[in-house]
């Protein structure tokens, strides 16, 4: 039987279709059709200048936009060859480091309420609000920040705000603790997860999964360690890696525990950030209009979602030649066709939120 | 290993590669279209680069009358990654597939198809993705014009800063 599902359903995380081929419970195949929320976003990165194209990357991945922002400036930053003041360093860091913390609160809570527990969700969504808060207060922004520019970041700390994230971290760890005890050890929980859409580490490489679910799959490898920019080759953090320790390598559970233990990464890198950020500019000094000289770059960094890469072509003008943003979405969203084969229809969407699918990340 | 070892490494080897070293950013190494999946085999393949991920494929408007494909490849056992392009004229804009060596190039090769008009000769499943099926044009191309009206619904308005 050939049935559709989406594009608007509550479990696609936004607007997606499958079409799926069953026999009675079990699928032979789900075919994902995208594109449904495609803005043409690298168009627009043609028309617009450089400066003004910083807010369209918060729109590439809503829930992750620090992280965004952050790989477009440094894609621009590459071409001009321009330095950046270590405080703004430290400062996007801090921004991008909450930004996945949220971004994975948010994936985890979701995948639990996919699964049929509510509680963990609104949990989750508790402190993501907190977390908003702080954003707030930095940039004046919840959702789509803005908060990155090309040579630094828009605004500084304001007052008291180191106390203010700190007081939040101290809190919120308990909190954690409180999640995992009623999430990551709850039976029926592992057990619609474990075994459930395993991915073996050579098709994680070879269908470019990336970020944490390629680290679930057991390849041991991030980008803040492996190919450090920013401040990250300074800060102590150890790369969580799927162990299998409920089933498999590679299955829903491994995708699920990877994200909960970076969440306490994250947090360690912040307290990390909090105690050593130095006084100093927030911006570099810069033109007024912006023309990178002939040639491209093609920078990547880890984004909550994994390795998000610009590709940025230079005429030496002041708009971009080209821009291209690779997504961990887009790819991830390709292995599901293939993963999918032989599942149970009620796994798909055990399927779809491991892999922490964001529509506007893939169709941009 | 550094870019100048890779395309010396790849230049012994295959006849036609031509690096750019002298611009900002980052070198890449242009190579014969109908040679690609020979190359980027070998690259996977060869104990020393072992480029075993397509980390992003994408297409690139070459104006006037070319057509780019970008293929940025990654190691993770070496940490190391190359670009690679493919010049192709527009008039007839074929690339051989390279699902067959990387398959996360299936998703990629629609998308460039997609937006750039690169026809991937040899792809399983060469349909948009983006943009719906009957959609004219290719939008990143820089002579692209949208067209007026799909299915009779106007594609712009007047602007209201004139009215």
């Amino acid at each position: 039987m050939l049935l559709n599902m989406g594009p608007q359903h509550p479990s696609t995380h936004g607007v997606i279709r499958f079409v799926v081929k069953t026999d009675g419970e079990v699928m032979s195949e789900a075919m994902p059709d995208v594109g449904y929320l495609h803005r043409s976003i690298e168009k627009i990165g043609e028309i617009c200048d450089y400066n003004g194209f910083m807010p369209y990357t918060d729109r590439a991945d809503y829930l992750s936009a620090m992280n965004a922002n952050q790989g477009y400036a440094m894609v621009v930053e590459k071409l001009l060859g321009l330095e950046v003041p270590r405080r703004a360093e430290f400062l996007r860091v801090i921004a991008a480091e909450f930004n996945r913390i949220i971004s994975h609160l948010l994936s985890v809570g979701a995948l639990a309420m996919d699964v049929g527990a509510a509680t963990p969700f609104i949990h989750a969504l508790k402190e993501r609000e907190k977390v908003n808060d702080l954003m707030e207060a930095l940039c004046g922004q919840r959702l789509t920040y803005n908060y990155v520019r090309i040579g630094g970041v828009s605004y500084d700390m304001p007052p008291n705000c180191s106390e203010r994230c700190l007081d939040f971290l101290d809190r919120f760890e308990p909190q954690w603790d409180e999640f995992e005890r009623l999430v990551s050890a709850n039976k029926i929980f592992i057990e619609r997860l474990s075994k459930v859409g395993t991915i073996s580490r050579e098709d994680a490489i070879a269908y470019n999964l990336v970020g944490p679910n390629l680290r679930a799959s057991g390849v041991d490898y991030d980008l803040r360690r492996d190919i450090p920019y920013s401040i990250y080759p300074e800060l102590d953090f150890n790369v969580i890696v799927g162990r299998g320790e409920q089933g498999e390598v590679g299955d829903s559970f491994d995708r699920y525990i990877v994200r909960v233990r970076e969440i306490r990464e994250s947090i360690k890198i912040l307290r990390q950030c909090f105690s050593r950020i130095p006084e100093g500019d927030i911006l570099a000094k810069m033109p007024k209009v912006l023309k990178p000289p002939v040639g491209e770059a093609y920078v990547r960094t880890e984004s909550s979602r994994g390795d998000m890469g610009y590709y940025l072509i230079s005429d030496g003008s002041a708009k971009a030649f080209r821009l291209r943003i690779r997504t961990g979405s887009f790819t991830g969203m390709a292995i599901i066709q293939k993963i999918s084969q032989g599942m149970m229809i009620a796994d798909l969407v055990t399927l779809i939120a491991s892999l922490d699918v964001v529509a506007p990340e893939i169709d941009r | 290993m550094t870019f100048d070892e890779i395309a010396k490494t790849l230049q012994e080897k295959f006849e036609g590669l031509v690096p750019t070293t002298d611009r900002a950013g980052d070198p890449f190494l242009t190579v014969p279209a109908a040679k690609i999946v020979e190359i980027l085999t070998f690259c996977r393949d060869d104990g020393l680069m072992a480029f075993d991920c397509l980390s992003n494929l994408t297409g690139v408007d070459a104006p006037p009358d070319d057509i780019e494909t970008v293929y940025h490849l990654f190691s993770y056992p070496k940490r190391h990654s190359v670009t690679l392009k493919v010049r192709v004229p527009k008039a007839s804009p074929q690339v051989p597939t390279v699902e067959g060596v990387y398959p996360t190039a299936n998703w990629q090769e629609r998308e460039a198809y997609d937006l750039i008009g690169t026809v991937f000769t040899g792809h399983s499943d060469l349909r948009r993705i983006m943009l719906p099926d009957d959609w004219v044009g290719h939008p990143l191309r820089k002579d692209y014009k949208e067209q007026e009206d799909y299915h009779g619904m106007a594609t712009t308005r007047p602007s209201l800063l004139n009215s």
